[in-house]
């Protein structure tokens, strides 16, 4: 029998529409020429170039702590927030999981808005530490989306025949229920990093004079100059996502 | 083994909402004992297991562990331990390290935890698998384990809920002997629970029927088998024929002459002297009757009923008829040598007689003033789903 050829086909046209326009950028990277259009060989020199743009390395000082900083508060509240949602059936539970995973879907400019009044009506001075706040309000969905698909399949007799074993609380918690759940906690945090270091729209609302991150630069790079560039920082980005990306996945598919 | 009681339940009740999955239950299990729970699902066995492992809170009555009272303690400050249905091995650790776990949490030295553990690893006959983890052994191995993990903490009472109800028969029958095995070796009280009769009367010393939250009966096997002291009983365990009638005459003390609608009047041993006039329960195990196509010459303390042959099923260990006599379809069991041999077996629709000494037929009152749960109608269906003892439900 011959197979038919129509899911190749879709797929392939799916990955060209996909992930030609990314080709360009990372191909052009590379291109010693400064336009886009034509093609004068392969070089480095605008990743060289990279090292001498103290601004961009401002903004990725930035964005890093901002990461770093949002991803790890947000795996600790998406976690308990993950923990509370499964194991305490309330009549409001539904309302609790619609509020934990509101974020998921809300589009991201009203989020920024919202946000922005919010921090401007306490006062509060836009800056690093608004930014910080913002990304740990999206970033706890996604990591109690994601502890909570472990914990679903999580075995719970096993926390009973730990404290049948002599465990007390603490001893259950850090001997079997973290053990256990790390590769859900670990990818969780993984892809809260990934979201926060390359967020733009709320980025945006809530940064102040000072706070620039790295996508905010590379947006206002793209309006004032330097194509090339922005092409060699974001080929930069990119393979610092998908390794994330690529490593969370690895985590929740060995723990299976 | 030494007498006296050592684990105690004082009516310990469980409600979860209208539900009443133990109700009142007091019991009383003896140091060194092999003690069955049994009883069919949703009787609330697991639910008095958790009672006693401290993972659920009874509502009433307290819980007496040698002499101390335990209801209060969380599960961790225990000294029993459980084997859990679905084995419960932690899928992080090793083989060896799943065991060691318990003592670990104790901060005991390392050198007396490896020596433990690979005293336990012998017990198991596991010595080689040590190294290996729980999704690569097999679902006897993962037993062995859990049995391993729980009794190297030295536990006072050993609970096991189901602990055979994943292995398939054959698994099951080795594993069985296994049990008793280490329950003679280590000595220590067991608390079984089980909805397998055949499970129950083999390794028990003592059994524990229950049904609806409460205890119906506690005794030995042969007790609980020979003696049931409600319907309920009698046909759970093992299989029955049940008659209903009612007293009509005292006979030479000991017995008792019954009238019951629709069938003979018959000769019935009578230890509980229950009065005349009161409805009984007559129930007669299948095996306790003769067949024969001749009337019997018997002594005086024998029944011999005229009845016909509706079905014969041949079961290879017996032979099992039913067979109509007034209004009653009776179930009989029978054992034969020579059966290939036998020139003319009892057939379908055949004439016979069906005898039974007065002392193999067990009355059970029908209505008792103390205690109405205790004799209820016999549960449709019960005796013949587990009718067959072998346990392979
Ligand atoms: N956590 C719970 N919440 C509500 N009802 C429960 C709970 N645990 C048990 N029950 C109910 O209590 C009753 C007794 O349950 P239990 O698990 O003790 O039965 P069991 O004898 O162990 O049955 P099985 O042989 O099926 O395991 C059942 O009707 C069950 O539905
Ligand atoms: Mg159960």
């Amino acid at each position: 029998m011959k197979r038919s050829r129509v899911p190749l086909v879709a797929t392939v046209a799916m990955l060209v529409f996909f992930y030609l326009p990314i080709m360009v950028l990372v191909i052009n990277s590379f291109n010693a020429s400064r336009f886009g259009s034509t093609w004068e060989g392969w070089s480095l020199r605008w990743y060289l170039r990279l090292l001498h743009e103290r601004e961009i390395w401002y903004a990725l000082k930035n964005s890093l702590i901002i990461a770093f900083g949002a991803s790890f508060v947000s795996v600790l509240i998406g976690t308990a927030a993950a923990f509370a949602l499964h194991r305490y059936a309330s009549r409001l539970q539904k309302t609790h999981y619609a509020m934990i995973f509101a974020p998921l879907v809300m589009p991201e400019i009203l989020m920024g808005i919202g946000l922005l009044l919010f921090f401007v009506a306490l006062g509060v001075n836009l800056g690093l530490f608004t930014i910080f706040l913002a990304h740990v309000t999206f970033c706890i969905s996604y990591v109690a989306m994601v502890v909570l698909g472990r914990l679903q399949d999580f075995d719970f007799s096993i926390i009973e025949a730990a404290q049948d074993l002599g465990a007390n609380w603490w001893t259950v918690t850090w001997r079997v229920l973290v053990p256990l759940l790390m590769p859900g906690i670990v990818a969780g945090g993984l892809l809260a990093f990934t979201l926060s270091i390359d967020d733009f729209v709320i980025t945006f609302f809530v940064a102040g004079p000072g706070s620039t991150t790295l996508p905010i630069r590379i947006y206002s790079m793209i309006k004032h100059g330097s194509p090339p560039l922005i092409n060699a920082l974001s080929t930069i980005l990119l393979v610092v996502t998908f390794t994330a990306v690529w490593f969370s996945q690895r985590l929740m598919e060995d723990a299976k | 083994m030494a007498n006296g009681e050592f684990l105690e339940f004082e009516d310990v009740s469980k409600y979860f909402g209208r539900i009443r999955a133990v109700d009142g239950v007091s019991l009383s299990v003896r140091k060194g004992e092999f003690f069955s729970l049994l009883g069919p699902s949703g009787c609330g066995k697991t639910t008095l297991l958790r009672i006693l492992a401290g993972f659920e809170r009874p509502d009433t009555g307290r819980v007496l562990l040698n002499g101390r009272d335990i209801t209060a303690l969380p599960p961790h400050e225990r000294k029993v331990n459980t084997i859990f249905q679905s084995y419960a091995l932690f899928p992080h650790l090793t083989v060896r390290e799943n065991i060691a776990f318990g003592l670990r949490i104790e901060k005991r030295p390392k050198k007396e935890i490896a020596e433990e553990v690979e005293r336990m690893l012998v017990l198991i006959q596991m010595e080689d698998q040590a190294e290996k983890y729980p999704d690569k052994i097999s679902g006897g191995q993962k037993q062995r384990v859990a049995i391993a993990r729980a009794l190297i903490k030295k536990p006072q009472v050993l609970l096991l809920d189901e602990p055979l109800a994943a292995l398939d028969l054959k698994l099951r029958q080795r594993m069985l002997m296994e049990l008793d095995l280490i329950h003679d070796e280590v000595g220590i009280t067991f608390l079984y629970v089980t909805h397998d009769q055949g499970e129950a009367m083999s390794l028990s010393d003592r059994i524990a029927v229950m049904n609806g939250g409460i205890i119906e009966q506690v005794g030995t096997p042969g007790e609980i088998y020979e003696a049931p002291r409600s319907s309920f009983v009698a046909a759970f365990i093992g299989d029955t024929n049940f008659f209903e009638g009612r007293v009509a005459e005292v006979v030479g003390g000991e017995y008792s002459r019954l009238v019951i609608d629709g069938f003979p009047e018959v000769l019935c041993f009578n230890d509980k002297h229950i009065s005349v006039g009161n409805p009984v329960y007559l129930s007669i195990r299948p095996e306790k009757f003769h067949i024969s196509r001749e009337k019997p010459e018997t002594g005086n303390r024998h029944n011999v009923v005229q009845a016909r042959v509706e079905d014969v099923i041949y079961q290879g260990l017996m032979t099992r008829y039913w067979v109509r006599s007034g209004e009653y379809r009776i179930s009989v069991a029978r054992q034969h040598s020579r059966f290939l041999l036998d020139e003319t077996p009892i057939r379908w629709d055949e004439d016979v007689w069906i005898s039974w000494h007065a002392d193999d037929g067990y009355m059970l009152e029908r209505y008792s003033e103390s205690d109405e749960k205790l004799v209820s109608l016999p549960p449709e269906n019960i005796g013949e789903v587990n009718g067959e003892g072998n346990g392979a439900a």
